[in-house]
């Protein structure tokens, strides 16, 4: 099948898509765009968080079929120009990033947290996060990059 | 794959906190990872696994797989063209099954398709006839007369045999423990990924990822009956290891696959496979006794330790050895006799992870050092106290600590750390075991605080010949000195790069250094694992920047007709001993580039005597403590970590944001180990090969985690640098499991510690 959807803003188009393929795949291996990851496909570790129509969704969980039409914006489409997003700038700043597998996804959902609430509490900082799996940092630099992040936000 | 010539300038010398030159690339999405690698034209591999444990192949069909449309070849043991064995120690491991398959998911068959669905779909139609054997998969009774044989040798791995003084200790107060650890799995976040590339000499280009190329070469070369010259390897991007990517994943068979089609293949396994694809963390049981005086002082140890090295022998040798070694903690005792094991069965293989052999005997002789703490009457921080080590004291095997060994020092200082407050009369649910669950309200929880220390070699031990290898360039680029750093180390997330920049800055003066993509074509760094690439490889490094400013001195002596004593570089001049500028780099050097490749090696280690296991095993230890304190909902089993606090001596932090970060992460790994972490097998089958049902720490799991770093440095190291990595996930499991007991008041002699084991039902 034929798919077409808006990916970081840009109209795009991938044929022989079989049905079977999730959003995921479709982003990966068909449009270039390994940034979201694949550590479980199945929804448990978050790495492949991307934004669906403004909404964070785990790509893995997400038939290709199901965005067409739809606007996509995945962690490669954050940074504006050169200019990287407050969350990417404060993970790179505070060592949040280890093997950096899980970044994308946390990235992108620490960037709607800070949309959501802009001064989040620790609690709300590990609510929102907890649906994303890091295997090498123990979560502790992670907080430290959202609280940097959200102080950068708001003194913008 | 790792590059970092990316635009982004870091800077930093050793001591700094410098940042990731690939961070860049790792919050954008750019970084390339194993699994993102791809190729024009390529095809995807899968792999066919066991449904059995144990079983005689009978025949293979192949037939129907290859009628799949889209399917350019399927592959059984009949075209492994070398030798169809591999093994880090052993080449026991057949690269595709031939007559029996000894673990359930060893690999049988290869397909290659133009979409990892049509491979997955053709492979499902491959026909192997099995008949099903009888599976040893109780690893107790591995040395039974009548157990079922796992190889022709017999099912003995390894016996460790350690003795020490008095051969029949007696001392006024005994104690004793059985202990069981489950299988834990390093649960890396990127899945087992490589492409191979067919080379128009025959030969092959793999990148993938992994934690020593060289080790990979030596065995693919003999799996494929080719020379190293044509097997070359690049390191892609790692997203994390862990002692699980020692062992060959997809190497020879992405290879294999790509040498048949002629085409490049991508393999990639998903998290299901990825459990099967990788050796796990040694299921351990453990006796142990302690003998004491009646103030605590300790008399006498005995342990018996057995590992279950499941189907190959991967690194359970050497895995024992630690376990046997290093075992009884780091105590001074007279008098030992411990016996270590590991043997096969028909479970997954087990092998490398973070802690190596340390971890398992951790959680026995830190419950029995509470034990005895309880018995005599003292705290279980004066316990540890009186019988850790200190600089001078000889271990079990008889070594000389030659460096510093702060045991007191470091459960002090987490000791006195302040305590987080009690839960208020009201708490937060979030705040509670079971938190937005709302399982209570704080009516039946019980707080409890524990403490554990532990030592661990650093490096490779025993007497391996432990080496790497550095190759460092500096030359003058549009009027600027860039050094240029080549190794085959593996950057696996921890931050070598990171620290090659460092030391290169430092020892050069520039403020520009590149680090080229790890690859065998430079020596080998040897692995990635031991906690040792920042001393070994960062050893190595500086030793090829001091003989590269050696050189570069030498010259700019002969140029400015000086003495080259009193020389040194700064940034891109040569300056004079009261640091007056004598000449531009530029100048002494012009288009020349000069390079120096140095193999570089720590102090030699010795082979323990094999009956008495005494001798100089390891060139360096590194200690830590931790401190847990957890709430435990006693009527439901359920645990809240409310704070998990570490103090861990390093020497000398070259990267001091990295080394908090690594002792963070590896003391999450540790706490996943004690509360959530077990690969559950049962009958030789894995029951829970998935992210969904093998339970990881989470963000809401973790607690705030306190690290006190203190750096004694190692006057035999470079730097004075102490391996990182591993203490942290040895001693913050059993301090968490310590914290358990005490808040519940059960001994819990198992971990993980399940909520049933808490409960009693």
């Amino acid at each position: 099948m034929r798919v077409t959807t808006t990916v970081n803003g840009t109209e795009r188009t991938a044929d022989d898509v079989w049905p079977g393929e999730s959003l995921l795949y479709l982003l990966r291996e068909r449009l270039g765009l390994p940034g979201a990851k694949n550590a479980c496909e199945q929804g448990e570790c978050g790495s492949c968080t991307v934004y669906l129509d403004g909404e964070p969704v785990c790509a893995c969980l997400v038939a290709a079929g199901q965005a067409i039409g739809r606007e996509v914006t995945t962690v490669e489409g954050l940074a504006e120009g050169e200019a990287l997003h407050p969350v990417q700038e404060a993970f790179v700043e505070a060592g949040a990033v280890q093997c950096g597998f899980c970044t994308p996804g946390l990235v992108v959902a620490a960037a709607d947290l800070l949309a959501r609430v802009p001064e989040p509490s620790d609690p709300e900082i590990r609510e929102a996060l907890a649906g994303n799996l890091c295997r090498c940092t123990g979560y502790e630099k992670i907080l430290d990059a959202v609280r940097l992040a959200a102080r950068r936000q708001a003194t913008r | 794959m790792t590059t970092t010539q990316t635009g982004v300038r870091t800077t930093g010398r050793i001591g700094d906190s410098a940042q990731r030159p690939d961070g860049t690339l790792k919050v954008t999405g750019e970084f390339a990872y194993a699994s993102d690698l791809w190729h024009d034209d390529m095809v995807w591999g899968v792999t066919l696994r066991s449904p059995h444990p144990h079983a005689r192949i009978r025949r293979i069909d192949v037939t129907e797989a290859l009628t799949v449309p889209g399917v350019s070849a399927v592959l059984t043991a009949d075209d492994v063209p070398g030798e169809n064995a591999y093994g880090l120690e052993h080449a026991d491991q057949p690269v595709l099954a031939a007559e029996f398959v000894r673990y359930e998911g060893e690999p049988v068959a290869l397909v290659a398709a133009d979409h990892p669905e049509t491979a997955r779909r053709a492979a499902a139609r491959i026909r192997v006839h099995y008949e099903v054997l009888p599976a040893l998969t109780d690893p107790r009774r591995a040395l039974d007369d009548d157990a079922p044989q796992v190889h022709p040798g017999g099912n003995l791995v390894r016996h460790l045999r350690l003795r020490r003084g008095d051969p029949e200790p007696t001392a006024p107060v005994v104690v004793s423990i059985d202990f069981e650890v489950g299988m834990q799995d390093q649960a890396f976040l990127g899945p087992e990924s490589g492409l191979a590339v067919p080379a128009e000499d025959g030969g092959v280009d793999l990148y993938v990822a992994t934690q020593w190329l060289h080790v990979d070469q030596r065995q693919i070369c003999l799996a494929l009956g080719m020379p190293p010259e044509k097997v070359r390897l690049t390191l892609a991007g790692v997203g994390g290891a862990f002692g699980g990517r020692e062992d060959l994943s997809v190497h020879v068979h992405a290879c294999l696959l790509a040498l048949r089609t002629g085409r490049p293949v991508k393999m990639s396994y998903g998290r299901e496979e990825s459990f099967y694809g990788h050796v796990h963390r040694h299921p351990a049981t453990m006796t142990y006794e302690f003998g004491a005086e009646r103030d605590g002082t300790l008399v006498y140890a005995k342990a018996r330790t057995l590992l279950d090295g499941g189907a190959y022998a991967s690194s359970t040798a050497a895995v024992v050895g630690n376990a046997g070694l290093l075992g009884l903690g780091p105590y001074r005792i007279p008098s030992v006799a411990v016996d270590a094991y590991g043997v096969f069965t028909h479970n997954p293989p087990c092998g490398a992870m973070r802690g190596f052999g340390c971890v398992q005997a951790a959680f026995a002789h830190e419950a029995l050092m509470d034990e005895l703490a309880a018995a005599v009457g003292v705290s279980p921080v004066e316990i540890r106290q009186r019988n850790g080590f200190v600089e001078g004291d000889r271990t079990v095997t008889g070594q000389v600590i030659d460096s510093a060994a702060p045991v007191a020092e470091l459960l002090q200082r987490v000791a006195d750390l302040p305590l987080p407050s009690a839960l208020p009369e009201r708490p937060d649910l979030l705040d509670l075991p079971g938190a937005v669950g709302n399982t209570t309200h704080g009516e039946g929880v019980h707080r409890g605080v524990g403490y554990a220390v532990t030592y661990k070699n650093i490096g490779f031990s025993e007497g391996f010949d432990d080496y790497s290898t550095a190759r460092v360039r500096l030359q003058v680029v549009a009027g600027e000195a860039v050094a240029t750093v080549h190794t085959a180390a593996a950057e696996v997330g921890q931050g070598l790069v990171t620290v090659q920049q460092q030391i290169a800055r430092t020892e050069l003066g520039v403020e520009r250094v590149v680090v080229v993509p790890a690859d065998t074509a430079v020596g080998s760094a040897g692995s990635t694992s031991a906690s040792r690439q920042t001393y070994v490889t960062g050893g190595a490094v500086k030793a090829a920047c001091e003989a590269v400013r050696t050189a570069v001195l030498q010259r700019a002596a002969v140029a400015l007709g000086r003495p080259v004593a009193g020389l040194a570089l700064d940034g891109d001049k040569v300056v004079g001993p009261s640091g007056e500028v004598l000449a531009g780099l530029g100048e002494v050097l012009g288009d020349d580039a000069v390079e120096e490749t140095v193999e570089w090696r720590h102090r030699p280690t010795h082979a323990v005597d094999p009956e008495t296991g005494q001798g100089d095993a390891h060139v360096q230890f590194a200690f830590s403590a931790h401190r847990a304190v957890v709430d435990v909902d006693t009527e439901l089993g359920l645990v809240k970590v409310v704070a998990l606090d570490t103090a861990q001596d390093v020497g000398r932090a070259i990267n001091p944001d990295a080394v908090v970060g690594q002792i963070h992460g590896g003391s999450a790994q540790g706490m996943g180990l004690a509360l959530m972490e077990e690969v559950v097998v049962t009958d030789g089958h894995v029951r829970n090969p998935s992210f969904t049902d093998y339970l990881l720490p989470t963000i809401l799991d973790m607690p705030p985690m306190r690290v006190e770093v203190l750096e004694y440095a190692d006057p035999h190291a470079p730097y004075g640098v102490r391996g990182v990595g591993e203490p942290p996930t040895i001693s913050s499991g059993p301090a968490v499991a310590a914290a358990v007991r005490a808040a519940c008041a059960k001994p819990l002699r198992r971990v993980p510690i399940r909520p049933e084991h808490i409960t009693g039902t």
